[in-house]
């Protein structure tokens, strides 16, 4: 049950171009982080560039998007300049949040993109109170709200599921299942391998399409938007997908079965889209060799400007704790001054 | 509103007229909560608002915390003034999740590109026989967390200016009444009559000792200092009224002229409000105390049920007044 794609010739060169430059952006990442320039916890996206780019091109601009921490390619996919965004991961001023959330905690509210949160499942109510707003105001946006299997086992996604089916609110619920819940498979962590079902228990219309085809997306994603917008009721589309990486950085990836990741490995949505591009005449090779030097130019200038950027003065620390502060106490107490 | 001003109103109808003014005031304030519009309430502290602003602002919830609280939150993320009721602090257990991890982050972590004008009500406190799970005072919970200002009014008067205040602040605020309190009669300001947060007040003025009490414990404190008064010790009672932010200087200034101390505070004596208000004045009057800082809390257990051990858990004026006694009594003055 997948919709319209409509999908003109420069949309899919768009798409193609979104999908690389979160590919090239994100093994860049890496190395930084591999240099000891990027700290914390650094998650990637790869592999799963087909289930964002593929969501992102169907929404209009004016429609809220959230996330959870594996965030990069929403931002990116939304617009937002590469620069800020490893600058933000490199901790420096220049930054999308001022160094303030790093590679969990990316919003560019200038594009719609309300954030990327690092607990599992908590930002789903917040996905669901941008669709309260939007109907509260009479809107016509739907607000896209991105969560993986691991949150599905949360209650607050089931509270979510029932407002939401509830009170009819705008909102499309996206299970991005990458099958893994940092090193726990679903098997091991569901008692229901589908999950979609969870949201059609809640009157919601849901259904399950094929993360890793990037047109797929777009057509679901586009067929659920219109639903939730001209229907005005609420949808869950299931992503099949899988990340190349493991949860984190940090994390070796060394439980999946090697046979597992090579399978997987042969669907790579960028290789495979790449087929449809040259299939279909979209693009030539010429064509495709241009657009990745251009884009690999364009990640390089990211991170020489995030390299390059100061990094944030420490007299700022307690600054923006409140929106209406009470105090310049450079601890950030609650003492009046 | 000079003849309204002069009348008494109760606590829960001070908030009740707070929430009315607000509302006609500003379109973007709505209100949510479970049973707050068809049943005006658990406390009838809604009473009346749904038939005046309708369904679409005075919104019944299902039993959800987490989800309506993180609902609140998202919609105040687009400059919507959510004000949301929490039956009782102790089911805000359930949507601590929400409150700590985004209603009080979201403005720092995301560089100050969205603020969360949300506030959040319920009342604390116990003294109703419902035992252990439905009277706690968890004030020190929402007061440790940077983001998120912290209200505990004491008076009708209070209660609906404060609340007006909170409404319009563009921070997450937490709200915390008393089911004590509720039915509290007392004098109220009109419509435009704010009280900015920062500001503690005297309630009662003195000599001997500064006793610091809020919420309900204000009145405790009260009580006491009369008892004492008849002994001839006359007690400065202060209320802090709000937590975040603190108005340390005049607490402080009390002490400083009192050489004494008492913290009477609802909640356990265990790194909480007490504790934090007593770290604060040890380091502003260390050289101005004449005795340690005395504490009246609640005692350190579970809430028991039976009435004569609540009244045992719960601080009296009786405990009130034998801490000031004691803290005189050790005093070189």
């Amino acid at each position: 049950m997948t919709g319209p794609s409509a999908a003109e010739p420069q949309d899919m060169r768009d798409m193609f171009r979104s999908m690389l430059l979160i590919r090239r952006f994100e093994e860049k990442a890496s190395e930084e982080y591999m240099a000891g320039r990027i700290g914390g916890f650094l998650h990637l996206a790869i592999g799963e560039e087909a289930a964002v780019v593929g969501t992102v091109s169907a929404m209009r601009a004016d429609d809220p998007l959230t996330s959870t921490y594996r965030e990069h390619g929403q931002a990116l996919a939304r617009g937002t300049d590469p620069r800020v965004v490893m600058a933000e991961l490199l901790g420096r001023s220049t930054g999308l949040c001022g160094g303030r959330g790093g590679s969990m905690h990316l919003m560019d509210r200038s594009r719609s993109f309300y954030g990327g949160y690092g607990i599992v499942g908590g930002s789903v109510p917040l996905g669901l109170g941008l669709a309260y707003a939007i109907r509260y105001r009479g809107g016509d946006q739907v607000s896209v709200t991105m969560f993986g299997d691991g949150a599905t086992n949360q209650g607050v996604v089931a509270e979510c599921f029932n407002m939401a089916g509830l009170w009819d609110l705008p909102i499309v619920f996206l299970i991005l299942n990458n099958q893994y819940g940092m090193g726990t498979s679903l098997e091991h962590a569901s008692a229901e391998e589908d999950l979609y079902p969870r949201a059609e228990a809640y009157g919601i219309p849901a259904w399950k399409v094929d993360g890793m085809d990037v047109m797929a997306v777009r057509g679901a994603v586009a067929e659920a938007t219109r639903m939730a917008r001209e229907e005005r009721s609420p949808v869950c589309v299931e992503l099949l997908a899988y990340r190349y990486r493991g949860h984190s950085m940090s994390d070796p990836d060394t439980v999946r079965d090697a046979e597992e990741k090579e399978r997987w490995r042969l669907r790579d949505p960028l290789i495979t889209f790449e087929r449809v591009l040259l299939g279909e005449a979209v693009m030539t090779a010429d064509d495709i060799s241009a657009m990745t030097a251009e884009v690999e130019e364009q990640v390089e200038d990211a991170a020489t400007f995030a390299e390059q950027s100061p990094e944030v003065p420490v007299g700022e620390l307690a600054d923006g704790v409140y929106a209406n502060p009470f105090n310049d106490d450079a601890r950030g107490g609650a003492l009046m001054r | 509103m000079s003849t309204d001003a002069a009348k008494p109103v109760a606590y829960r109808d001070a908030l009740n007229q707070a929430l009315r003014e607000e509302l006609a005031r500003d379109p973007d304030v709505f209100l949510l909560g479970e049973d707050i519009a068809g049943f005006d309430g658990a406390f009838k502290v809604t009473r009346g608002l749904l038939e005046e602003f309708g369904p679409e602002r005075v919104v019944d919830t299902p039993i959800t915390e987490a989800g309506f609280t993180g609902l609140a939150i998202g919609a105040a993320m687009t400059g919507l003034r959510p004000v949301v009721e929490i039956m009782t602090v102790n089911f805000a257990i359930l949507a601590m999740d929400q409150i700590v991890n985004n209603a009080a982050k979201i403005h720092y972590m995301f560089g100050g590109q969205v603020s969360v004008p949300i506030v959040i009500r319920m009342p604390g406190g116990g003294g109703h026989q419902l035992s252990s799970q439905h009277s706690q005072t968890l004030d020190s919970w929402f007061a440790h967390v940077p983001g998120l200002k912290v209200v505990c009014p004491s008076t009708p008067e209070d209660a609906k200016g404060l609340l007006k205040t909170a409404i319009r602040d563009d921070d997450p605020v937490i709200f915390i009444e008393n089911e004590g309190l509720y039915g509290k009669k007392g004098p109220v300001g009109g419509p435009d009559d704010l009280i900015p947060f920062g500001q503690a007040v005297v309630r009662r003025a003195g000599t001997h000792c500064t006793v610091i009490a809020h919420s309900r414990m204000v009145w405790v404190a009260l009580q006491a200092a009369e008892e004492l008064a008849a002994q001839g010790i006359e007690v400065e009672v202060i209320d802090p009224r709000t937590f975040r932010p603190l108005d340390l200087d005049t607490l402080a200034g009390s002490v400083r002229r009192t050489g004494h101390a008492v913290i009477v505070d609802e909640g356990w004596p265990e790194y909480g409000i007490s504790a934090g208000l007593a770290t604060h004045l040890y380091e502003a009057c260390f050289d101005w105390i004449d005795a340690p800082i005395g504490r009246v809390n609640c005692a350190d257990v579970p809430m028991p049920y039976a009435k004569n051990l609540e009244q045992a858990a719960l601080p009296q004026p009786a405990d009130v007044v034998a801490a000031v006694l004691a803290n005189i009594g050790r005093g070189v003055s």
